[in-house]
């Protein structure tokens, strides 16, 4: 029962695919970062920011995660798909 | 025109509206109609139920009183719907490979179906839902109120108990209407589904109305509405860094946890791909929810008196600006914020209570003898219809009792807290396969205590559960137990507090007692199958069983799913190990099957006990702890594979071996079949010849004797002629030579032809009919029907060996097919023996009745001849045949 | 008189037939219709001759036949064995389960008087 070792690099479009379900589990980290940012603009010395500004700028970070994660949820491959398949084991989570 | 008495007539068709929709979409769902029923869409906007009156009304509240902070509540889920490639798409593979059915059901599948743990988590659902449901019927009475006290009309104000009380009673009704249609909570509500995305579009739109309002008809624009927020005292940025993350992580944690959520997200999900959508438009709904809410707490505070209450603004600034049709826009949107919440928490905890804890408690109390012989279908669905007045009507007491206060107002993030307890259990059961029972038990129980004595019971107020002093200097005075600052964290959020020492505690608990307990075999199982749900998506745990219990499970899944769906599910099964008739073998993967089928109904714990108490106790096979004791996923597949060649093998084996048994069995019916006919010839001619000889040789004969003994000669004559006509007809019948009389006529009167040439009821035998049931049209060959049904009713007749023998004909339409059952309440017929009853001269007794037991062999090819089929069906009392005949023009070709 | 004949058979109409002929011709015959328990009737009636069918309910013939030829009272009884199902395989089987004589149904009435004649005188 040796483990078939497949070939060393992986066709453009699969690896293409991989790549793209890295980036969707990115994703809410990036969100997380992004959200934080504005508790930094509240240093005790200075002024506080104002709530308008914060508020543009939590909107603005909102309507840009929902735009990347519709372009990416399209991409990404469904469940039957042979490339996801071959990711999990790789990462061998559990 | 009065407001108030214009608000009741709109909220009044509203609800009409409502249960047309929900009445129109499970109608057109049952007829196969409406596949825009399920689309993303509707998936999406069902969804929105996480949005209930406390965001609807209190977001703005929340935004008047403390600025932005109001929109951790929302960034949460956003997070964990665009992360939905990690946690989301696991729970909806799980929910659907093992039909879970709540979240209670999925925690305790997972850790080797244990009842504890989905009581626990049942009980902590209920404890953390009834105060959220008192919420909403606040909200909705309270913005009833706010109309009737800006009404100059009504002289009398309407009682607040009696709008709650009316509202829960709607709701309770609403919900069993549509949420209990099917027994099945794998089958999805459309109904219910349905009128929640409606309301889902009314309370969006009903707050972009009142936003829009706001900033274009009270401020002149955007730069005004800036202007003033600016102006107001909410303009500084002044969120604590650790609220605006702790309650970030807390909504997350929410979403993922709550149960209504998870019925929405996981139970009702109808298609995976479905996530794809919700995964980006769920978080653009939930940003336009929240896009005003800021302008309109800016504006309020600027425009209303100061002691007015902030949560009501949505609604009150539109009343006091003269706008009533918007008003009442926007009372519906709260409206409908509320009801869809109070009506999807009812299903999901209804389900759990019935499931987890009166279901098991009943099979307990009557013993192993309910799981065969109980009607436990109809006892499930009454629990689950008790269960939602029950959940309702907690929550309407809950409000009644804890009168309606600020203390009320405060319990969405106490609730929030108290179902986040299940967050370790449910991540560590789907990501980490060394998560155990016990750990998930000490885990929940520790969180639930800390979060009762930190949170919950403070909320009340000083008094109500936790005396003064105790939240002062702590439990028995000892300062590091105060409620609100356990181990000396003094100076905290009481929220953020609470909320770190139960996750604390809890997520301590679990991984320490999962790491230092060890598994039972059925845990490691269930915990391989859950953490590597994409690599093989069957679940563990097998049976063993012999063939007679095989007609046990076929009666109790009878009784659980109904009779069609159960006899269908056994000989789908049957038909794939190749075995004809309703009793496949007992093998693994049908119990494995039938396991899944029935906790799709019960859930897990439960249909896993009502197995076990027919087949007799698991027993994990070697193969089964191999799979387990080895870590590596490429064994499993390897050993699947061998699985899948050995059960192809098996499966030829079988039909080799079942052609083989039916051919000497054939051959030896032959031989029977020869002898047979020949002893039936014989028999007759014995006395023809006999009595023809003593007629002719005996002389002095009296006039009585000869006209006796020619009567005998007679007699045997026709019996013979009669039995020569019947062996004629089974061979033009087997050959195909057959001429079909197709005429139309209803089946009540061809069974009352065969009923009438039977001989009735007489001699103190009942025949149980349904004439209501029989008024179907038929286009067939009556004659050879009613041949087939004097046969077994004559059948009945003879061999029925109860003391009063009952016959009972039940005839249904199903699938475009008649189906004609006759059963009677006799001992039946041994299985052994059912592959045999149709051959030729197999009398099953070996009694000598008259009939040369040709009937059924000819039953059989009249019934191909006319295009269907005549089956024995086990499972039943005394011995039953299914007549099955297509309805329509189709028949067999000549 | 003394001249006993006991006819196990279930077919009525043949009982009939063969009590007449048997009857005229001097024979008392008693008749019994099944097989649970004709080896009591047997004993009881103390017969010169049984006349015995192959197919009885209860029981078959050759499993009486059987026990008549164990038991020392009645092993020199003879018996006359009726079949109607004519195959030669049950004639041997007859003959070795120790039948005096066999006929096959349909029989003629001369033949049955004869074959019992012969099988007292002997």
């Amino acid at each position: 029962m040796s483990r078939d070792p497949g070939p060393v690099f992986l066709a453009r479009r699969t690896y293409r695919r991989r790549r793209l379900t890295d980036a969707a589990r990115m994703l809410p980290l990036l969100g997380v970062v992004l959200f934080c940012i504005p508790l930094l603009w509240r240093s005790p010395e200075a002024e506080p920011a104002r709530t308008t500004t914060v508020m543009l700028y939590v909107f603005g970070v909102w309507a840009g995660l929902v735009a990347l994660s519709a372009v990416i949820s399209a991409r990404l491959p469904g469940h039957d798909d042979p490339a996801v398949r071959k990711d999990r084991s790789d990462a061998g989570d559990g | 025109m009065p407001t108030l008495n214009l608000l009741v007539v709109f909220c009044l068709l509203y609800v009409v509206l409502l249960f047309a929709v929900a009445f129109g979409a499970d109608r057109a769902a049952r007829r196969g109609r409406g596949r825009w029923l399920r689309s993303p869409v509707v998936y999406t906007l069902s969804l929105s139920i996480y949005c209930t009156a406390w965001t609807f009304y209190g977001a703005v509240g929340f935004a008047a009183r403390s600025g932005l902070e109001y929109l951790t509540i929302y960034i949460g889920p956003t997070l964990v719907m665009i992360g939905w490639w990690w946690a989301l798409r696991k729970m909806v593979r799980l929910g659907r490979s093992q039909r879970i059915t709540s979240v209670a059901d999925l925690i305790s599948s997972r850790f080797g179906k244990s009842n504890l743990l989905a009581i626990i988590v049942t009980l902590l659902a209920v404890i953390g839902t009834t105060p959220y449901i008192a919420l909403q019927l606040q909200s909705v009475t309270l913005s009833f109120a706010t109309f009737a006290e800006l009404d100059p009309t009504t002289a009398t104000q309407p009682s607040r108990q009696s709008t709650a009380l009316l509202v829960a009673l709607g709701l309770a009704l609403f919900t069993i209407l549509f949420g209990t249609r099917n027994l099945d909570a794998n089958e999805r509500h459309h109904g219910v589904v349905m009128a929640i995305a409606l309301e889902a579009i009314v309370k969006l739109f009903a707050l972009l109305a009142v936003g829009v309002f706001v900033v274009w008809g009270l401020t002149d624009g955007i730069a005004d509405t800036m202007a003033r927020i600016d102006a107001s005292n909410i303009a500084a940025w002044q969120v604590s860094g650790s609220r605006w993350i702790g309650l970030s992580l807390l909504s997350a944690a929410a979403f993922l946890c709550l149960p209504r959520m998870f019925q929405v997200m996981v139970v009702e999900n109808e298609d995976e791909s479905h996530l794809r959508t919700a995964a980006w438009a769920f978080p653009a709904y939930l940003m336009l929810m929240s896009l005003f809410v800021v302008p309109i707490a800016a504006v309020g505070l600027d425009l209303l008196p100061a002691d007015a209450n902030p949560d009501l603004f949505v609604l009150s600034l539109p009343l006091t600006q003269g706008q009533e049709g918007l008003a009442i826009l926007s009372f519906l949107g709260g409206f409908s914020s509320a009801t869809s919440m109070v009506i999807v928490a009812a299903i999901a905890l209804s389900t759990m209570v019935s499931n987890h804890i009166v279901m098991p408690i009943w099979l307990w109390a009557t013993g192993g003898s309910a799981v065969v012989s109980g009607d436990l279908r109809s006892v499930a669905l009454l629990t689950r219809r008790l269960s939602i007045a029950g959940v309702v009507l907690l929550g309407y007491l809950y409000y009644r009792l804890s009168g309606g206060g600020a203390a009320l107002a405060a319990i969405g993030l106490v609730s929030f807290a108290g179902v986040a307890q299940f967050l370790p259990a449910l991540l560590g059961g789907l990501f980490w396969r060394g998560a155990t029972r016990n750990g998930a038990v000490t885990g929940l129980a520790l969180g639930f205590v800390v979060w009762l004595y930190s949170m919950f019971l403070p909320s009340f107020g000083p008094t109500v559960f936790l005396p003064q002093h105790v939240l002062d200097s702590g439990l028995f005075g000892m300062a590091w137990l105060r409620p609100q600052a356990l181990f000396g964290a003094d100076g905290m959020d009481p929220v953020v507090h609470a909320v770190m020492w139960s996750m604390l505690f809890n997520t301590g608990a679990f991984v320490v007692v999962s790491l230092i307990t060890f598994p039972k075999p059925i845990e490691r199982l269930q915990g391989a199958q859950f953490v590597n749900v994409f690599e093989h998506s069957n679940t563990g745990g097998s049976w063993r069983a012999g063939k007679g219990e095989t007609e046990d499970l076929l009666i109790m899944a009878q009784r659980i799913m109904g009779a069609p769906q159960a006899q269908k599910l056994f000989s789908d099964a049957a038909r794939r190990q190749g075995i004809a008739g309703y009793l496949p073998d007992p093998t693994p993967d049908f119990l494995r099957e039938l396991e899944r089928e029935l906790s799709g109904s019960v859930g897990a714990a439960t249909a896993h006990a009502m197995i076990s108490q027919i087949v007799g106790g698991t027993s994990v096979s070697v193969e089964d702890l191999m799979a387990v004791a080895d870590e590596t996923a490429q064994i499993m597949e390897y050993s699947s594979r061998l699985e899948a060649k050995s059960a192809e093998q098996a499966r030829t084996a079988r039909q080799l071996r079942e052609a083989n048994e039916k051919l000497t069995q054939l051959s030896l019916q032959k031989d029977a079949f020869l002898s047979q006919v020949s002893h039936e010839l014989r028999t007759p001619m014995t006395s023809i010849r006999s009595f023809s000889e003593i007629l002719r040789d005996t002389e002095g004969l009296g006039a009585d004797e000869q006209s006796k003994y020619s009567s005998i000669i007679h007699d045997e004559a026709v019996r013979l002629t009669r039995l020569l006509d019947d062996l004629l007809d089974l061979s033009v019948l087997e050959s195909g030579r057959v001429n079909l009389n197709i005429q139309h006529g209803t089946l009540a009167g061809m069974l009352d032809r065969a009923v009438d040439a039977t001989g009735g009821e007489a001699g103190g035998f009942r025949i149980q009919r349904n004439r209501a049931a029989e008024n179907i049209a038929l286009t067939t060959d009556p004659e050879r029907l009613a041949q087939v049904f004097i046969n077994l009713i004559s059948n009945a007749r003879k061999y029925c060996d109860a003391e009063t023998p009952v016959l009972t004909i039940s005839a249904a339409e199903r699938d475009g097919q008649l189906v004609v059952d006759f059963s009677d309440n006799g001992s039946g017929i041994p299985a052994d023996q059912h592959a045999m009853i149709f051959e030729k001269f197999s009398r099953v007794r070996q009694t000598r009745v008259a009939g040369a037991g040709l009937g059924l062999a000819i039953c059989r090819e009249i019934m191909a001849r006319l295009g269907g089929s005549i089956t024995y069906l086990p499972g039943q009392r005394g011995a039953a045949f299914r007549v099955i005949l297509p309805l329509g023009e189709q028949m067999a070709a000549q | 008189m003394g001249k006993t004949v006991l006819l196990i058979e279930d077919e009525p109409n043949i009982i009939e037939a063969v009590s007449f002929i048997l009857s005229r011709d001097g024979w008392q015959v008693k008749t019994h219709s099944n097989g649970h328990d004709a080896m009591e009737a047997i004993r009881r009636t103390a017969p010169q001759l049984v006349i015995l069918d192959v197919m009885l309910p209860g029981r078959s013939g050759f499993d009486i036949l059987g026990e008549m030829r164990a038991d020392d009272a009645l092993a020199e009884m003879p018996v006359l064995m009726l079949t109607a199902r004519g195959q030669t395989k049950d004639r041997e089987f007859a003959e070795r389960a120790g039948a005096s004589r066999f006929m096959t149904k349909p029989f003629s009435n001369a033949d049955v008087l004869d074959a019992v004649r012969g099988l007292v005188e002997s």
